[in-house]
This record gives C-alpha cells, sequence and structure tokens, in this order.
C-alpha cells in the first residue's frame, strides 16, 4: 500500500489526540468520535462502495451493542470472565450473525428493492427492541461494568483515557480491514456491481452474492462500531437500533462525501463535533443539522470529502490562485446571508428574549427586527447572485483539463 | 363479534382512504420522475398545519381550500429549486434529498407552531355522531372523510384517463421525448403534477389533523407506512397502491379487532415454554400487540415472494 | 491603541491575579456557586417539558434561595441546563461535561432510558474517582427497577414510581361501586407494560368484583387511529379505562373515546400539561382522571399560590407543570444545610431519612433503604369548573378528588443496596 504514511500519521494523531485533550468531556468526545467514525466507515461499504443505501444500519449497530453489553452484564455477574479487550469480538458477531439472517433476504435485490427492505427490517427490529424486554432490557436498557473483566497488564479500564485508548486500536484496525477490502478482488466486484450490475453478471459473477458479501463486512463492523459504543457508555438502549441513528450515520456520509475512504470519517468528526457543541449556544442545533444535509446534498453531491479533494487538485496543478478573487467577492455576501439566516431562525425560536448582535437589539415582537433581517438577507444575496457566476466559472475553468472528475 | 367487525371494517376502510390519498402522490412522483418521495408525508403535515392556522382566522371551511392549494405551490417550489438540482446528481441524492427535506420539515413545524400537539377540531358543522351502533358513535365527520378521498380517487382517475391533461401527462411520463417534441414543456408537466401531489397530501392532514392529531411527529409516523403502501402495490401503479391502501387499513383495523396470540399458536401445536425462557416476550406477542407493525412484515413478506408488488409489472 | 509586547502583559496580568487573589480570595471562595447541571433535552421532540422544567427550577432557586441570600452561608444556586435530547449517548456526554466542570449534583427525570444510563454511570464514576463524585436528583423517571433491582446509593427518586401510581389510582378505582370491569391500554415498552401488569395485580385484590376485561398493548407512537381499539373496549363492556399512555397517544386515545361517544372514565398518568389539556379541551370534561403528587385546585397552601402566581408572571406562556422539581431543590438545600457542606456523600447521607413540609403544605419523606420520596398522592380530574389555575391558559385544569396520605403509599421494595465504604 502506497499510503503506509498517512496510515502512520493517522496512528500518531490517535495517539496524541488525547494529550492534547485531555479534560474528561474531551476524552468523552473523542472516544465518540472513534465510535462514529467506524460507524459511518462499515456504512459507507454499504453505500459507497456497494451503491445499497440502507435506512436500517443501526440494527447492526444496536445489535452487535447489545451482545457487547450482555458479556459485559453477564462477567459482572461472574458468570463468564471475558477480558474487555475480546468484547469487540463478541459486538462483531453478533452484527455479522445479523447481517447474515436478515442479509441474506434483503441482498437479494439491490436498488429501491433492497432500501425499503432495509426500511421495513429497520422499523420492525426499532419496535421490537422495546417490545421484547427480557432480551434488550426495556426502557433501562442493559449495562455492565467494563472494569469487572480481568485486568490486562494492570490495565482495568476505569479511566477514560484507557477506554479511548482500547477503542483507538479497534478503530484503527477496523478502517484498516475496511480499506484492504476495498482493495480487494471481492471489494473491486462491489464497486462493479454498483456501477453496472448488468454487466457483472454477465461476466459470471452474482451481483447478489457481491452484494451479500458486501453487507456482511458493514455488519460485521456496525456490530464492532455497537461493542465499543456499549463499552464506552457501559449501557446500551433501543435507542442504539433506532431510526434516529440509521439516519445519523446516512448523514455523516453524505456530509463528507460517499465516494472517498475518508468522507465519512471526515462526516463522522463533524457531525460528533456539531452535536456535542452545538447545543451550547442554540436549541436549534438539530435543525442546522438538516439544513446543512440538505444542502450538502443539493450543492456539493461529492459531500465535503470531494470539496476538499477538488481544491487540492487545483492546488497540485498551481490553479488555486485564479479562484482566489472570484471566492474573495463571494465570501462576504455568503457570510451575510448566512448570518441573517441564523438570526432569523433564532429570532423566530426566542420570543420574548432579545437578542443583542453588534450594538442591536433584536426582538421577536418587533416588526422591524423582522424586515431588517430579511432586507439585510436580501441585499446579500443579490449580491451572492451576482458574484457566483464568475466563482463557477473559475471553478469550471481550473477544473477542465487535467483534473480527474468524481470518484477515484 | 360482528358489531366489532363492522366498526373494524368501517374505520379500516376510512384509515386505508386516507393512506391512498398519500400514496397516490407518491405513486403519480415516482412516475414521472424515478424518486420515492420521502417528504412526502411532511405536506401532508404541513396541510394540517396550514389549515389549523388559517382556520383560526378565516374559519375552517375556506382552509380546506387554501391549506392544500398553500402546500401544493410549497411542493411546486420544492421541485423546481430542489429536486431538479438535485436530480443530476443521481436516484440516490434524490432519495436522500426527500429524506433531508422531512427531517427539515419537522424541524422547521416545530420551531413555527411548537411541539406540542395543536388543538385542531372538527368543524361543528360536522361535529355529530351520524350514527349509533352497539353503544359507540360513528362521526360524521368520518363519513365525510370517506366520501372526500373517495371523490379524490374518482376524480383523479377520471383526470388522468379522459381529460386532455391528463392524457399529456401520462405520454410525459413514457415518452418525456416525443412530448416535448410536440411542443409541451415537460419539466413545467412534472413541477405541476409535484404540486398536484403535495396538494393532496395537503389535503389529507387538512381533514385528518382533527381526528388523528396535529402535532410535529404526525408525518413520522405516516410517512414509511405510505412508503409500504406504495411499494407492496408495486411501484408507479395507481390501482395497486389503491388496492394495498384499503388491504393496509382493513389488515390493520381487523388485527386489532382480533385476539389471536402466540399462546394460542403454540397451544395449537401442544409446545410450551417455562415462564422465564430468555425469549419470553416474543412467545406472549398477541396480534393486536403488533397489528401496526403488520405493514412492515407484509413489506418484507412481499419484496421477497413478488418484488414487483401486486400491481407491478417487470418492465422497470 | 497602543500595543504592549505580549510577555510583558502576560506578566502583568499574572501579577495582578496575584494581588488581586490575595486580597479577595477568602471571600471569592465563600461566594463560590453551587452549580447543579440539569440534564434533560433542550432541543428535539421532547423539549418542551425539558425546557419548562429547567424554567421552574431556575425561578426556584432565585426565588427561594439566591433572592434571600443564598445557601450554606450566601452561596448561589446556579442551575446549568445541559442538553441530552433525550439520548443515552448525549446525556452521558452532559455528564461527563458536568464531571470536567465540576459540577456535583445532576437533576434529571424525563425517560427512564436517561434515568437508567445516569444512575449507573454516576455509581461507576463514583467508585472510580471517590474525590469527585457526583449525586443524581431524579425529579420524573418512573420505572420502578431504579428504586428496586438497580437501586444506586447515588440515586434519589423524588416522583412516585409506577406501581406506586397505580396502587392510588387502584384504590381511587375500588372506592367507586360503579366501576367493576376495567379496560387497561398502554404503550407497548417497559412502563407501558409495568402500568399494565400492576392493574392485573392489584385490581382484583382490591375489590373481589372487580375485573379486568382487558390487557391491551400497542407499539408506541405507531398507532395512527385509536377507533379500532375503542370498538375493543366498547365489545368488552368496560365502564373504566386505565392507560400509561403519554404524549400524542394519550390525545389520540382520549379524542378516540370522545368520538365514540363513550361515558367512561380514563385513568391516566400522564394526561396533562404542555398543550395536552387545551388539547383535551371538552373531550377530556369529567372523564379524564389522573393520578400525580402536588395537586392545585382547590389551591392547597397561600405559599403555592404566590409561587404560582409569580412564577406565571415572570414566564406567561408556562405553568408549574412540575413542583416536584422545587421539592427536589427545597430537599437538596435543606440537605447541603444539614450537612454543613456541598459534599455529596455529606449531602447523601442527610438526604437519606429526611423529611420536608413541601409549598404545598404536605410531607414528605424519602426512605433510606432504596431512595424513593414518598408523598401524599392525589387523583384528579380533568374539567373547568372550581378551577383557579387553569393550565395552558386554557381555562381547563385539573381538580382534586381523591387523596391517598404517605403512610399509604408505602410499597416494600426488593433494593439491596451498595452503600459506600464510610
Amino acid at each position: 500500500m502506497g499510503s503506509r504514511k498517512a496510515w502512520a500519521a493517522a496512528a500518531a494523531l490517535l495517539g496524541a489526540l488525547p494529550l492534547l485533550f485531555d479534560s474528561v468531556l474531551s476524552v468523552g468526545i473523542l472516544n465518540q468520535m472513534l465510535i462514529a467514525v467506524l460507524f459511518a466507515l462499515s456504512y459507507n461499504t454499504l453505500l459507497g462502495q456497494g451503491g445499497l443505501l440502507s435506512f436500517g444500519h443501526a440494527v447492526y449497530f444496536g445489535l452487535g451493542g447489545y451482545v457487547a453489553a450482555h458479556a459485559l452484564r453477564l462477567t459482572e455477574l461472574g458468570s463468564i470472565g471475558m477480558p474487555l479487550v475480546l468484547l469487540p469480538l463478541a459486538g462483531a458477531a453478533g452484527g455479522l450473525l445479523a447481517a447474515l439472517l436478515l442479509g441474506s433476504v434483503s441482498t437479494r435485490r439491490g436498488g429501491t428493492a433492497f432500501t425499503m427492505i432495509s426500511l421495513g427490517l429497520g422499523e420492525l427490529l426499532a419496535a421490537a427492541a422495546l417490545i421484547l424486554v427480557a432480551f434488550f432490557g426495556g426502557e433501562a436498557g442493559i449495562s455492565g461494568d467494563r472494569t469487572a473483566g480481568p485486568a490486562l497488564l494492570g490495565v482495568n479500564f476505569a479511566r477514560e483515557t484507557q477506554v479511548y485508548y482500547h477503542a483507538a486500536v479497534w478503530v484503527f484496525l477496523g478502517a484498516l480491514c475496511l480499506a484492504a477490502f476495498r482493495q480487494t478482488p471481492a471489494g473491486r466486484l462491489a464497486m462493479a456491481v454498483r456501477d453496472n450490475p448488468l454487466r457483472a453478471q454477465c461476466l459470471g459473477y452474482s451481483a447478489a452474492r457481491v452484494r451479500l458479501l458486501c453487507f456482511l463486512v458493514a455488519g460485521t463492523f456496525a456490530g464492532l462500531a455497537g461493542a465499543l459504543f456499549a463499552i464506552h457508555n457501559e449501557i446500551i438502549t433501543s435507542q442504539a437500533l433506532g431510526t434516529a441513528n440509521a439516519g445519523q450515520v446516512l448523514l455523516m456520509c453524505f456530509l463528507g462525501g460517499t465516494g472517498y475512504f475518508l468522507g465519512p470519517v471526515l462526516g463522522a468528526v463533524l457531525l460528533t463535533l456539531c452535536s456535542a457543541l452545538l447545543s451550547d449556544y442554540t436549541t436549534l442545533s438539530t435543525l442546522y443539522l438538516g439544513l446543512l444535509f440538505v444542502g450538502c446534498v443539493m450543492f456539493l453531491p461529492e459531500g465535503l470529502g470531494g470539496l476538499l479533494v477538488q481544491l487540492h487538485a487545483r492546488w497540485r496543478h498551481g490553479r488555486l490562485g485564479s479562484l482566489a478573487r472570484p471566492l474573495a467577492r463571494c465570501a462576504l455576501p455568503t457570510a451575510a446571508l448566512l448570518l441573517s439566516g441564523v438570526l432569523l431562525l433564532e429570532l423566530a425560536a426566542r420570543e420574548g428574549e432579545v437578542l443583542h448582535v453588534a450594538g442591536l437589539a433584536l426582538q421577536a415582537a418587533n416588526v422591524w427586527s423582522w424586515l431588517g433581517l430579511a432586507g439585510f438577507g436580501a441585499v446579500a444575496s443579490l449580491l451572492l447572485r451576482r458574484e457566483l457566476p464568475a466563482l463557477q466559472a473559475a471553478w469550471q475553468q481550473t477544473g477542465a483539463a487535467h483534473i480527474s472528475q468524481g470518484r477515484p | 363479534m360482528a358489531d366489532a367487525l363492522l366498526f373494524a371494517t368501517l374505520n379500516g376502510l376510512v384509515t386505508g382512504l386516507l393512506l391512498f390519498m398519500l400514496a397516490s402522490g407518491v405513486t403519480l412522483i415516482f412516475s414521472m420522475m424515478g424518486v420515492l418521495n420521502f417528504a412526502h408525508a411532511s405536506f401532508y403535515m404541513l396541510g394540517a398545519y396550514f389549515a389549523f392556522s388559517l382556520s383560526q382566522h378565516l374559519g375552517f371551511w375556506p382552509a380546506l381550500l387554501l391549506a392544500p392549494l398553500l402546500t401544493g405551490v410549497l411542493g411546486a417550489l420544492v421541485e423546481r429549486y430542489g429536486l431538479r438540482q438535485v436530480h443530476r446528481h443521481g436516484a440516490v441524492a434524490e432519495l436522500v434529498f426527500t429524506f433531508g427535506l422531512a427531517f427539515l420539515i419537522e424541524e422547521l413545524v416545530q420551531l413555527f407552531w411548537g411541539r406540542a400537539t395543536q388543538d385542531f377540531r372538527v368543524p361543528a358543522l360536522l361535529d355529530f355522531p351520524l350514527f349509533t351502533l352497539f353503544g359507540q358513535d360513528f362521526p360524521a365527520w368520518r363519513a365525510f372523510m370517506l366520501l372526500l378521498s373517495l371523490g379524490i380517487f374518482a376524480g383523479l382517475y377520471a383526470g388522468l384517463t379522459r381529460t386532455r391533461y391528463g392524457l399529456i401527462l401520462r405520454a410525459a411520463i413514457t415518452h418525456p421525448q416525443t412530448v416535448a417534441n410536440l411542443g409541451h414543456n415537460v419539466p413545467r408537466i412534472f413541477m405541476l403534477a409535484f404540486g398536484v401531489g403535495t396538494a393532496l397530501a395537503g389535503l389529507a392532514g387538512v381533514i385528518a389533523g382533527p381526528v388523528l392529531g396535529t402535532w410535529p411527529g404526525m408525518a413520522a409516523s405516516l410517512g414509511s407506512l405510505v412508503f409500504v403502501i406504495v411499494v407492496i402495490g408495486g411501484l408507479g401503479s395507481l390501482t395497486g397502491a389503491f388496492v394495498a391502501a384499503l388491504l393496509i387499513g382493513l389488515l390493520q383495523s381487523w388485527a386489532i379487532a382480533s385476539s389471536v396470540g402466540m399462546a394460542d399458536v403454540l397451544a395449537l401445536l401442544g409446545v410450551s415454554f417455562p415462564p422465564d425462557h430468555p425469549l419470553r416476550d416474543l412467545w406472549r406477542l398477541t396480534l393486536p400487540q403488533v397489528a401496526p407493525l403488520l405493514p412492515y412484515v407484509l413489506l418484507v413478506l412481499m419484496l421477497l415472494l413478488r418484488p414487483a408488488g401486486l400491481a407491478g409489472n417487470r418492465e422497470d | 491603541m497602543f500595543r504592549m509586547p505580549l510577555p510583558a502583559l502576560r506578566h502583568l496580568a499574572l501579577a495582578t491575579s496575584l494581588a488581586l487573589g490575595s486580597l479577595f480570595s477568602p471571600l471569592t471562595l465563600a461566594q463560590e456557586p453551587i452549580r447543579i447541571a440539569f440534564i434533560d433535552p433542550q432541543s428535539g421532540s421532547f423539549a418542551a417539558t425539558g425546557n419548562s422544567a429547567y424554567q421552574v427550577l431556575t425561578f426556584a432557586a432565585e426565588h427561594y434561595y439566591n433572592s434571600r441570600g443564598g445557601v450554606l452561608g450566601g452561596r448561589r444556586l446556579e442551575v446549568v441546563a445541559l442538553d441530552n435530547k433525550a439520548a443515552v449517548a448525549d446525556s452521558q456526554l452532559q455528564l461527563r461535561r458536568a464531571i470536567s466542570e465540576g459540577m456535583q449534583f445532576v437533576i434529571s427525570g424525563q425517560s427512564s432510558a436517561v434515568a437508567s444510563a445516569l444512575s449507573t454511570g454516576i455509581e461507576r464514576h463514583n467508585e472510580r474517582n471517590p474525590e469527585a463524585r457526583v449525586l443524581l436528583l431524579n425529579y420524573a423517571a418512573v420505572d420502578p427497577v431504579l428504586t428496586e433491582d438497580a437501586c444506586s446509593f447515588w440515586h434519589f427518586r423524588f416522583d412516585a414510581h409506577a406501581d406506586m401510581k397505580m396502587a392510588v389510582m387502584a384504590d381511587h378505582i375500588a372506592a367507586n361501586p360503579a366501576i367493576t370491569r376495567v379496560y387497561v391500554i398502554g404503550q407497548d415498552y417497559s412502563f407501558g407494560q409495568a402500568v399494565g401488569a400492576a392493574a392485573a395485580r392489584l385490581l382484583p385484590a382490591r375489590r373481589a368484583d372487580l375485573q379486568l376485561v382487558g390487557n391491551e398493548l400497542h407499539p408506541i407512537g405507531q398507532v395512527k387511529d385509536f377507533t379500532p381499539y375503542i370498538s375493543k373496549i366498547v365489545a368488552s363492556g368496560a365502564n373504566a379505562v386505565v392507560t400509561g399512555n403519554w404524549g400524542a397517544d394519550m390525545v389520540a386515545l382520549a379524542h378516540g373515546i370522545a368520538d365514540a361517544g363513550l361515558d367512561l372514565p380514563v385513568y391516566t398518568f400522564y394526561a396533562a400539561y404542555d398543550g395536552i389539556t387545551r388539547t383535551l379541551g371538552e373531550a377530556g370534561r369529567n372523564r379524564i382522571h389522573m393520578v400525580h403528587n402536588d395537586h392545585a385546585n382547590p389551591f392547597p397552601s397561600d405559599e403555592r399560590r404566590d409561587f404560582t402566581r409569580a412564577f406565571e408572571a415572570a414566564h406567561p406562556e408556562l405553568n408549574v407543570t412540575q413542583p416536584r422539581l422545587v421539592n427536589t431543590l427545597m430537599m437538596l438545600v435543606q440537605a447541603m444545610e444539614a450537612a454543613g457542606s456541598s459534599d455529596p456523600l455529606q449531602v447523601a447521607l442527610a438526604l437519606e431519612d429526611s423529611r420536608l413540609t413541601t409549598m404545598t403544605g404536605e410531607q414528605i419523606w424519602m426512605r433510606p433503604q432504596d431512595h424513593q420520596l414518598f408523598a401524599p398522592l392525589h387523583v384528579s380530574v380533568h374539567t373547568d369548573e372550581g378551577i383557579e389555575f387553569d393550565l395552558d391558559r386554557s381555562g381547563w385544569g385539573l381538580r382534586t378528588v381523591h387523596t391517598t396520605p404517605l403512610e399509604a403509599t408505602l410499597t416494600p421494595s426488593s433494593c439491596q443496596m451498595q452503600r459506600p465504604a464510610p
């Protein structure tokens, strides 16, 4: 692999992060980030690599987590003595088993049929998790003490950083496996089936079997991520396999870009940060995430990852310079438009409160606050409309030759 | 038992026809653009909320007319400035776009109307029991719902098969190039059709809002169900959607009325499990307990056994 | 503006802070606020209840303590809202935030999943970090298991749990000889199932001719139309309905019953506040009964009246929906004053077996064995007559029709508490 340096750098970064951000909270956020990264990577094996859009991927994450949580609990009760470092394997096995059971029926067809079955199964499993109290533990979920198992080299995983490094090793290994899977003949075949199932079949490959293989890989690593979630939180509840969680991972992948291996990583990191920190400033954090998502699907089909790759390509060819001027001319109106939009939404959400911005006191009850903001936004959008064509032209021009478009 | 069955059938019909009003729009849009509109139920929710707000100023009946119009205009705008843009990025992006849109509309509704259930009432004119049978009233409003949705079905069917516009629309679905060559503006036809579809959803919202509740979760609770119907009916088939909607409405209603459970099945088989069996909840399940989940079971079975759906053909 | 070289600036700042610090440090230490983490949803679908609870809590802290010179000799109470979006993972993260910022008290309540996650999380955190312990005050999560098999020394519950409330409801139902056939319907998850099981156990035991004619469960939030269930209720010949439903499921069920013209009393746990009372309106008149603590109509005490008026004047769009929050805060402060410190262990020990007279004038008691609060419980009816304080500005409210004294609400507990080593 030519990207050894990149992997080494990633490992170094993983090692250094908790040294830089060492509070209980930041290690907690880092931990969540790791779990989200692996979950998103596993999902992209399905979506980006196999072209299978699933609305029920949280099922495998959740079931893997439940298997791990039950093992954790049994260890705490003393029935079994499973070392913590092996728990993710149990979770992965749980995910694999679930994917084998459900995947053998749902991957027979691709496209819309697959998406619909995933939706149906997702809804069914989410409902079943609440109804079947004996296994899923009802609303209170299944919880276990991660320090109960036999200690490894004196490490008992009481401290957050120990859990972080444990998760980091597993996520690193998982990412390595998923990256390697893309390079195997089977992984390549999955892309072929994604792009042209008929042709792949004519060459003698069974599209259904390739899809199933992809599905199994994705389910296994989702289960692994679920186990890491159970270890980190020491509890798992039915929320983990709910539809909201399934939507979240879709959001991460699209935000980061499904066409690149690092896209979901970027999306997972961004989304975790946003949902952890945005709610400190506003009650509308979910709305902003929704807007970001829809905007991304509309204007950045390749995701933020795609944007970065395109920028990087232009930079490598020394063409970034000619973009700078139109970009700068668009920056101010864009910022103004975003600002007015955010202020309008915040104003709507805060009835009876006064918003102080740049020496102005904005109030929901004051009609001039609304008109002023709307006018400000309108002027900004008019300016943007005038400047945007130049940027678009420059973008097209710098990308026209030499630069490969689309997926690598 | 007979009375329960009769009521179950009546209620099943009301629910089924309501579901069809939504499913017809989804079907129409799928035939045109090949995209399943995840946000369709969100327009149903918007219809209910628009009608609630309008009825506070104008009274219910003008709202019944205006709210679907408003919803339709909004739908057409979404098609023009949203979906058409995303169309270039492929089918998956379109589906994901409508998924994001559904999420966004729910958030916006919460922002503007709040999170609580709204006090949206049946108009006084129709707020009386139509008849009482075996101690249970059948509200006049439900009969109105029944009639209105039947009327919509008839109107839609006639409109698509008997009028010039219907002809052009159907031609545009199958042969967009030819229709464009004949001088019709195909994108505008699609935009209008999208508007009509969402307006229908809005109308469904107006008539369902007062009885099924007007709250931010009303779209999510119906959205995936409408999908299920469209898929079971066979993607793109209006008749299939009609049959599937009625089937699911009746099936749920009857399942609730029944009282069969796993315990009966096990007794029939002569099997028994200890009360502390790890899967004990599974052996105690009853049909009414899982009735609202039956459509999903049906969906999975249908896709396995007859992937094209009830009335679908194998071409697409 | 003149610019100072950076090192010089830093030295100046250090010197100033040292000088100021040595001058004021004893005073500032005494004035350091007691920060309470309020981990509840502030955004998302469940935010309405979390928001209004936060306002009540902040208002009570200001009204009773901060405006009267603070607690523990002048320390302010500061309630910090930490949004958990009603999700387990976010709650864990917010708990870590509270811990990193040195907060030692957590108040939370919505959803038993969150309460369970916080309770087990705090238990383990305290065991592993005895130097930075945290105390959990649960104001509303009612899964009995939290003070039974899954009880924790660091968890205190200030609401009656599902089984206790069901027992009170059974008393009230049994006292009405007209009711002989009861139909139970609920959401299919641990709470709805617990209500069903408790009803099946308690009702026939209260009166011999009281029988359960139906015990139905339906998936949460999946039922679009309740009429088929109503038909079943009619067919069963029931003359009362018991339900643990909440939110939209509750509203839809009540409207279904009213639309079908059934004249049945409906006994509920969560059929009021946050828009529900207004939406029920006429459909609920004299039909909806709710079991709760801290009743409001007729007003039990002047103090409660003053507090409610003051709160509603400050927040015209809100109600004092959960007076339990005020009890929670009062008992916490009382324990702090008794312990003479804000150390969670000392406060927890002082909370055990403590008693308090609430602003309603009722006696409440924290049982040491399982950390479950006991208080008089009431059954009230949804009506617009004799309502001094309505809900949702709708003219409708709850009027008390039945009271069970504290002693009669005592239930045995299976709690085997692990107490920290002294």
